[in-house]
């Protein structure tokens, strides 16, 4: 019994993480953000790719990208253009995903130590989510949640097919991250359960001071509680949101690095369990951290024990037990007027 | 029925086409699926575009109407057009008792439930063994008229072309009609339609049930399209992408349904069929092409491809000149003539520990105009809540014409003659001046949805608009009366809100802060409007911060500060009264 509650909080950990992002990117940017499960398989697959000595997809994603970014940020400067912002955008889109995949490439068939592997994933996903906010989002930051919506849906399926053209439709492991393991009583605590609980801890403690403290977590809140009155004291907004995307991707990346260890994932496999965060997201109202972290621990729990007990049953009693907190969630929530678009 | 030309020439331009010498049947076939998501398409743009509720789940009600018809054919050996009115019918129950529950759901609850028995209604269709489980059902019979079976992509291409066109001219009319407004009112939130008497629910319920049924029609067409259902194309993925069409054709347009369905269609078609030759057949290249399009394509085109493309066309909406001799009957309504309107007594709001109207008491006597003023915070909104029911009170009583009101819903408010008028206005941007107005009188109206489908409504639609080109002329934007709402100054959009309330036939005008945002001679006017209207037998209670605008109007001021009544009496009182003067000024020096 008890291990099941300790797997549940394992996977529910990684989805308090995703639910976390989930929250965050659709408070900045009112975009729900759908690849968020591919941000998870990137993650995973490009370190367990790194780990295996083969050169992940991508490191020439991210760059091919970045050059795409490029030519939007000209493009929509072409009236003033100015050196130092060129130089600026050449630096951020081009020499730096450039630097990363001559990095990349060169130490792929040395067998760098785990670290350096599990830092070269997560800066490679990382330019990723940066380069799809400027990307698809951010000629769309005016349109209303609903074309947000169906455009990333479209960002799914288009990084959806190009992690098949990557990984292939094979899956994949990783090597653990620590290969200790302590017993206590009746449970075994491996190294990697350790890693996934503290770094999830880690993770929330991390977010809490950068949104309480720094001047760019008040910047962000700021934007996601009034976009306008943002702009007007000066903040970019635009900005907001490549740190939204930013911070997403990175906690994405590091759920599919910490769980790849654990089970094997497969280019597909993100979609489900970044839906999952999402529905702890909705649970918390898409705008309670606290909240939906809990449900991302309870749905964990319950979905350990049901595939336990009827694993074939398995995501449709996950997908079922949604209804009713759906109904209560909205029947609580206040009569508020919804001023949409 | 020369705003209908346009899709009379569509329709012969459709018929036309199988008859194009060299027409290859290739495109027949790609012709009529795009008829068959048209039809799904439509229904979620009065469902998400127009009325604001997003649906993940039209898909399943597809899958109603398919496997209605499937069964009854087969088991029971029916004729295919005795099972339309069946599929019909159970695509409109499955959505009244779905559509019972979800459309309550507010916000990202309600998408994110019909996701939810959109996968559950999946699963049931490939697990019942009367559906035929995950094979589904197969020879089912094809449409027949007399002795012409339509076995063939082109003959049935005619039913389901006829479909779309009868079901876009029915959709059409109910949009452009007294039940239409109120849905294209939902969206931009439910305050202040139901202001106005419309049951908002209601209205939910009724485009929930018109997108389930038009989907249920194209499930029956697709049925005896393919011969056989399987539950695949009935699940979430198909959902999605019926929102994709949507979206992309232009969510708020009839005609981006059909537009959305034409493009997705043949861009999947196009992008299955020749990108593997290009690049020979790599992994799931046409997703990657297809998601990139997508995006780009909402980029170029935010609000879908078919406005763009209606404003290249040489058809324009013909402005309504509504006819001026047609009356609207006022409201019977109960109760004294003259005397005490409405009483407030002791009512109290409280807000967990804020008092925000602590036990204020005033009246409205018949052909009178009050003013409640105070500084910002001191309840005087709240109290306009109180009393149209918006919220409802801690304690305390309110009358009208000396009936007790018991916490009445808006709807029910608005039938005592009470209208009002928003302190942040509360228009249908998108919508005509006209059209918005005409809202105010959706009680004075009785035709409903289905009478405004088949254009039976015509005769109390124009009264209704006569009655709110009447009450626009009144308050003087008789020039403004075809552009759309939002692109009025924000004193003309206050202005367009009194003509609105006025549409409601009221014996009690409530006014927040009318003259915001209005230039001197505008006051001017609005303060003659307000003065004929009494003289007219109405009342008004106005909250405004304008001293001046006030002191001049008003028979009788109400001070509030701090949710307290501090004075009362005539402008002359109010402005000697220390109170009032320590409350605006502070403390006398």
């Amino acid at each position: 019994m008890l291990f099941l509650v300790q797997d549940g909080i394992t996977n529910g950990a990684i989805y308090a993480l995703l639910g976390l992002a989930l929250v965050l990117v659709f408070a900045v940017t009112r975009v729900i953000l759908i690849p968020q499960g591919e941000f998870v398989t990137y993650g995973a697959l490009t370190y367990a790719s790194l780990c295996a000595g083969q050169m992940p997809g991508t490191a020439k994603l991210a760059f091919a990208m970045g050059i795409a970014a490029f030519a939007f940020d000209l493009f929509a400067g072409r009236r003033a253009l100015r050196l130092r912002a060129v130089a600026r955008a050449l630096t951020v889109n081009v020499i730096l995903p450039g630097i990363v995949l001559a990095l990349t490439s060169f130490l792929v068939d040395r067998h760098p130590p785990v670290v350096v592997n599990v830092a070269l994933a997560l800066v490679i996903v990382a330019l990723i989510g940066v380069f799809l906010y400027r990307l698809a989002f951010q000629p769309l930051a005016h349109t209303s949640v609903l074309v947000l919506l169906i455009a990333s849906v479209g960002c799914h399926l288009a990084m959806q097919g190009l992690g098949l053209l990557f990984f292939g439709a094979e899956g994949q492991r990783g090597p653990a991250l620590a290969d200790t393991a302590a017993t206590l009583g009746p449970l075994r605590f491996t190294g990697q359960s350790i890693a996934v609980y503290a770094l999830t801890i880690a993770f929330i403690i991390a977010l809490w001071l950068f949104f309480g403290l720094s001047v760019y977590g008040k910047a962000l809140r700021a934007t996601a509680v009034n976009r306008l009155g943002a702009r007007l004291v000066g903040i970019r907004t635009s900005l907001s949101g490549q740190i939204a995307f930013l911070l997403a991707s990175v906690i994405g990346a590091l759920s599919g690095i910490l769980i790849v260890p654990i089970t094997t994932l497969y280019y597909d496999t993100g979609f489900l369990i970044g839906l999952k965060g999402f529905i702890a997201a909705i649970i918390g109202g898409l705008v309670s951290y606290p909240l939906t972290a809990m449900a991302a621990l309870l749905i964990g729990i319950i979905e350990a024990f049901s595939s336990f007990y009827a694993s074939n049953f398995k995501e449709v009693i996950v997908f079922t037990l949604l209804i009713p907190v759906l109904l209560a969630r909205s029947l609580a929530a206040p009569a508020v007027e919804e001023e949409k678009d | 029925m020369r705003e209908r030309l346009p899709v009379l020439i569509f329709a012969l331009v459709m018929a036309a086409i199988p008859h194009l010498p060299d027409m290859p049947p290739f495109w027949i076939v790609l012709l009529d699926n795009i008829g068959l998501s048209a039809l799904v398409a439509m229904g979620l743009v009065l469902l998400t575009g127009v009325g604001g509720l997003t649906s993940f789940g039209q898909a399943a009600f597809v899958g109603f109407g398919a496997y209605t018809t499937a069964v009854l054919t087969t088991a029971y050996g029916l004729s295919p057009w005795l099972t339309l009115p069946a599929s019909l019918l159970v695509s409109g129950i499955a959505a009244v008792l779905l559509g019972l529950v979800t459309v309550r759901l507010s916000g990202h609850y309600l998408p994110l439930g019909t996701i939810a028995w959109g996968l559950g209604l999946f699963y049931l269709f490939s697990k019942l063994e009367f559906l035929g489980r995950n094979d589904g059902i197969s020879r089912i019979p094809p449409l027949a008229i007399g002795s012409l079976k339509m076995l063939d992509p082109g003959t049935i291409y005619y039913a389901i072309w006829a479909a779309v066109l009868i079901a876009a001219l029915l959709t059409m009319n109910l949009l452009d009609s007294r039940t239409g407004r109120a849905i294209r009112a939902l969206r931009r939130g439910h305050i202040a339609a139901e202001a106005f008497g419309v049951q908002t629910p209601r209205s939910k319920l009724l485009v929930f049930i018109h997108a389930a049924v038009l989907a249920g029609l194209s499930g029956w067409l697709y049925a005896h399209f393919q011969r056989a259902v399987n539950p695949t194309p009935f699940g979430a993925q198909a959902g999605i992408e019926y929102l994709f069409i949507a979206v992309v054709g232009g969510a708020g347009y009839v005609w981006g349904g059909v537009l959305g369905a034409a493009i997705v269609v043949v861009l999947k078609e196009v992008l299955q069929s020749y990108l593997p030759l290009l690049l020979h057949g790599e992994g799931q290249l046409e997703i990657i092409v297809f998601g990139i399009l997508l995006v780009a394509l909402l980029q170029l085109a935010p609000s879908g491809v078919w406005p763009l493309l209606a404003s290249l066309l040489p058809f324009k909406p013909n402005a309504k000149r509504p006819d001026p001799s047609l009356k609207l009957h006022g409201l019977a309504r109960t109760g004294s003539e003259g005397g005490v309107l409405l009483q407030v007594d002791k009512a109290r709001k409280q807000f967990g520990g804020v008092i925000a109207v602590n036990d204020v008491s005033f009246d409205v006597q018949a052909r009178e105009i009050v003013a409640l003023i105070g500084p910002n915070g001191a309840g005087k909104s709240t109290t306009f809540n109180l009393i149209t029911g918006v919220l409802t009170a801690t304690s305390g009583a309110i009358s009208v014409n000396g009936k007790k009101l018991r916490n009445p819903p808006p709807q029910e408010v608005v039938k005592l003659g009470i209208a009002r008028t928003f302190q942040h206005v509360k228009l249908v941007p998108d919508m005509t001046v006209l059209e918005n107005v005409a809202i105010g009188a959706h009680l004075r109206g009785s035709a409903g949805a289905l009478s405004s489908m088949f254009r039976l409504d015509r005769v109390d639609e124009a009264k209704l608009l006569a009655e709110a080109a009447r009450q626009i002329a009144r308050v003087g934007l008789a020039e403004q009366m075809d552009q759309p709402a939002g692109s009025l100054s924000l004193g003309q959009q206050r202005i367009v809100e009194i003509a609105r309330a006025l549409c409601a036939d009221p014996v009690l005008l409530l006014l927040d802060e009318p003259a915001a945002g209005l230039r001197h001679m505008e006051k001017q006017r609005l303060a003659g409007l307000l003065r004929q209207l009494r003289d007219g037998g109405m009342s008004v209670l106005l909250v405004e911060h304008d001293m001046g605008f006030v002191m001049d109007l008003a028979d009788r001021i109400v001070v509030l500060d701090f949710g307290t009544k501090i004075a009362e009496g005539t402008p002359a009182a109010i402005k000697t009264n220390p109170e009032v003067i320590k409350a605006y000024l502070g403390a006398a020096a």
